[in-house]
């Protein structure tokens, strides 16, 4: 029970972390590793060509940041599909899906709604007034230097947070998978994403985002198909052989524990198409819906990709694609989840990662013959090579944001006061690149076997508490001012990151003894209990009723057979390896009591501080206007209301 | 180019078509706004408060529960729909009238 609770701690809420995989070796066997170098090989080569030719088409920052404005509607669907569809929703949905059923569902829905966000109130204004990053917007008509540089740090905030938890998702993926060092993934993903943006900017990073768009799509697509064929591709057929699953209704029976007793195995399979198996604080889920659907409006790496189409029509079409894209995905991870819940099962899931992560790839194995297979291990070599470069695609995205707040908007809009020539902006967006790059890889290597679940909830928390509503003001409300920005900025930055810090997303010392010591006290006593049926068993044959009295406890049982006696042994040792390793995390622990924000518990109940701190970021942005008058901001303001609308001077040059 | 302070912006601003065409989208993309939160958040409220509803059987084993989040997909795709369809009959065509009409006025500046 305990354990369960740690799992679930583990991955709660953020799908991005993968958890540490129980299977040092990796999911593909020893001698079928090559077929996974194999397609890895190609997929780099493929993406490696993209940027050769990308390169060459790279010249000016416009180039740079936003591939010069002439990406089409429908090539930026499937781009910010690329950019958002991170290993998290590919592996980590459908892996909650397999372990927990509806409730995984249920949480995919979020991530689709948010682009209604994004459609109606970000997209188009966005793409009317910005020119390379989110703060262009804020800078509009506010004062530049001010609002620059918070929209800078928040953006820099932000992306650091979502790119430490892909670096290490990423790096514990490849190492689940294929076996190869942790460190080693690390850099292999940090330099391979350094290649694409330094030489081709967004030319090549929107094209690595389609092409892994592509193959995600598609592997996802044959997947299902194999898995639903055999169903004539009817919904309630498919779903009764998940209900009817043993291993499904084994799954539910021990998510539920003792409440399961009286189940029968029909409602137990039933059960796993019912809410409430994994997601049990509603309030909390608000809290999340909230981050995701007005977090994903203000993510730096998004709107960016806003200033890559041409006219605010190609913005709104690329929304379009992108949801049908991503809509579509999170249909196909219904079947992908239900599929390896019953076909693989939840029991090996977990074998090979706790956090339910390698569904996917494991239902792909199981598709192509299983894991001795030759095809069942291309499938899985495929799978993960689709992962790989899943993770390589929104790397790029976040480091080209973070890049372009580094250059666009500190070095070149505050230090130099936009006074640079088109040669030296290249070059500072390049040498901001190499640093952010850099600065990912150490992150990555350093955050080894941290828990860093709770990064992708505190990123979408803070775009959503701090950016959105800075954003959406300056766009649609008239008062709003350099001091509402400023002000927002910083208390909606602070209120998610202070709120998350003392929710219970951290490790608590003294609830971390307590689990560990009650799994001591349980395995304690089931040592005792086996060692005295071991004393039974072994006991020379019934002694004399006088020593028997002498010995009253032992109860008095004929000898056992040797296999009895060699079970109990291994369930012995079993159970002094349980006891050890909860004893050696207690010593680890030592006389830690508080967590690294000096907490003993958690002073804030809610994993996902959207609910508090979303609210209190518009909040700051109102009160910060009116306290403040700027005299700029309000004389701009036609021209802003007017631009966002119309699109009037945008990139097209008007006939004299 | 055209330099934006070359362009007489509260002029543009106040201009009828240009209040009808503020007027028109500022309800509509609110509304639209409003109802997307509302649809989406009764999911997890639903889940929460009323789980019992999300457990009755209407299709085999298909319950209301999975019903109504596939119909989040749906309402999304249709809501999203419906926008595109409104903006590019509606209010792109009002956009480039008052676009034209203010590249005409500068034009005549010169």
């Amino acid at each position: 029970m305990s354990a369960r609770r740690l799992t679930l701690a583990a991955c709660a809420f953020s799908l991005a972390a993968i958890s540490t995989p129980a299977l040092a070796q990796g999911a593909v066997p020893e001698r079928f590793r090559w077929l996974t170098f194999v397609v890895f090989g190609a997929i780099i080569a493929l993406t490696m060509y993209v940027t050769y030719v990308a390169a060459k088409r790279v010249k000016t920052a416009s180039d740079f940041y936003v591939a010069g404005g002439g990406v089409s509607g429908l090539q930026n669907g499937w781009a910010i599909a690329g950019d958002y569809l991170s290993a998290a929703s590919f592996l980590g949905i459908a892996g909650l899906i397999s372990l927990y059923g509806y409730d995984g569902f249920m949480y995919s829905v979020g991530w689709l709604v948010a682009y209604i966000t994004v459609l109606l109130v970000i997209a188009e204004p966005c793409r009317n007034i910005g020119k390379y990053t989110l703060s262009d917007i804020l800078a509009y008509r506010n004062n530049p230097k001010a609002t620059r540089t918070v929209g800078a740090i928040s953006t820099i905030t932000v992306s650091t947070f979502y790119l430490t938890a892909q670096m290490v998702g990423g790096g514990v993926l490849v190492k689940t998978l294929i076996g190869i060092d942790y460190e080693i993934s690390v850099m292999v993903v940090g330099i391979l994403m350094l290649g694409y943006v330094l030489f081709g900017g967004m030319v090549a990073t929107t094209w690595v985002q389609i092409i892994k768009a592509i193959l995600l799509v598609t592997a996802s697509i044959l997947l299902v198909m194999f898995t639903w064929t055999p169903y004539g591709f009817s919904l309630p057929g498919y779903l009764s052989a998940v209900v009817g699953d043993a291993k499904v209704q084994a799954q539910v029976a021990m998510l539920l524990g003792d409440a399961a007793k009286n189940m029968t195995p029909e409602q137990l399979g039933q059960r796993f198409l019912e809410p409430g198996l994994y997601l049990k604080n509603p309030i909390d889920q608000i809290s999340l819906g909230m981050a995701l659907v007005l977090g994903t409006a203000g993510m730096p790496h998004i709107l960016m990709r806003f200033f890559t189409v041409p006219t605010a029509q190609a913005a709104r079409k690329s929304v379009i694609w992108a949801m049908a894209i991503i809509g579509g995905f999170y249909v196909l991870t219904l079947f992908l989840g239900t599929g390896a819940a019953m076909n693989v099962g939840a029991a090996t899931i977990r074998g090979v990662d706790p956090g339910g992560n390698m569904a996917g790839p494991l239902l792909a194995q199981w598709i192509g013959g299983g894991p001795e297979s030759m095809l069942g291990n291309l499938f899985l070599a495929f799978v993960a090579a689709v992962a790989f470069a899943t993770i390589v695609a929104v790397v790029a995205g976040l480091v080209l944001a973070a890049a372009s707040a580094m250059a666009h908007d500190l070095y070149v809009g505050v230090i130099r006061e936009d006074h640079v020539t088109p040669q030296e902006q290249v070059r500072a967006a390049r040498i901001a690149t190499v640093i952010v790059g850099a600065m990912a890889i150490t992150i990555g290597i350093l955050a080894k076997g941290q828990n860093v679940a709770h990064l992708v909830a505190l990123a979408f928390a803070v775009a959503s508490s701090a950016n959105l509503p800075c954003v959406l003001l300056t766009l649609f409300w008239k008062r709003c001012n350099t001091g509402g920005i400023v002000l927002g900025m910083i208390v909606g930055t602070l209120a998610a990151i202070g709120l998350v810090l003392i929710s219970p997303n951290l490790t608590y010392p003294l609830a971390v003894k307590a689990a560990q010591e009650k799994i001591v006290a349980a395995e304690t006593a089931k040592l005792a209990k086996f060692n005295a049926d071991l004393a039974a068993a072994t006991a020379p044959a019934p002694a004399p009723a006088a020593d028997a009295a002498a010995t009253a406890p032992v109860p008095e049982k004929p000898a056992m057979p040797a296999v009895d006696t060699s079970r109990l042994k291994a369930d012995i040792a079993k159970s002094e390896k349980a006891k050890a390793a909860a004893e050696a995390k207690i010593k680890e622990i030592g006389s830690d009591r508080t967590s690294i924000v000096g907490l003993e518990k958690p002073a804030f109940e809610l994993r996902n501080p959207g609910l508090i701190s979303i609210p209190l970021g518009f909040l700051a942005v109102i009160i910060g206007s009116l306290l403040y008058r700027d005299k700029r901001a309000e004389d701009m303001w036609d021209e802003l209301y007017v631009r966002q609308n119309t699109g009037l001077l945008l990139a097209k040059p008007v006939a004299h | 180019m055209v330099d934006a302070s070359q362009v007489d912006w509260k002029a543009i601003d106040s201009r009828p078509e240009f209040q009808e065409l503020h007027r028109k989208k500022m309800g509509f993309l609110w509304g639209l706004m409003i109802f997307s939160m509302v649809y989406y958040f009764l999911l997890p409220i639903g889940a929460g408060y009323f789980p019992d509803l999300y457990k009755v059987r209407v299709w085999g084993p298909v319950n209301v529960g999975i019903l109504f989040a596939l119909s989040q997909f749906v309402v999304a795709w249709g809501l999203a729909f419906y926008y595109a369809k409104r903006a590019s009959t509606v209010f792109d065509p009002m956009a480039a009238a008052i676009v034209a009409d203010a590249e005409k006025a500068m034009g005549a500046k010169k």
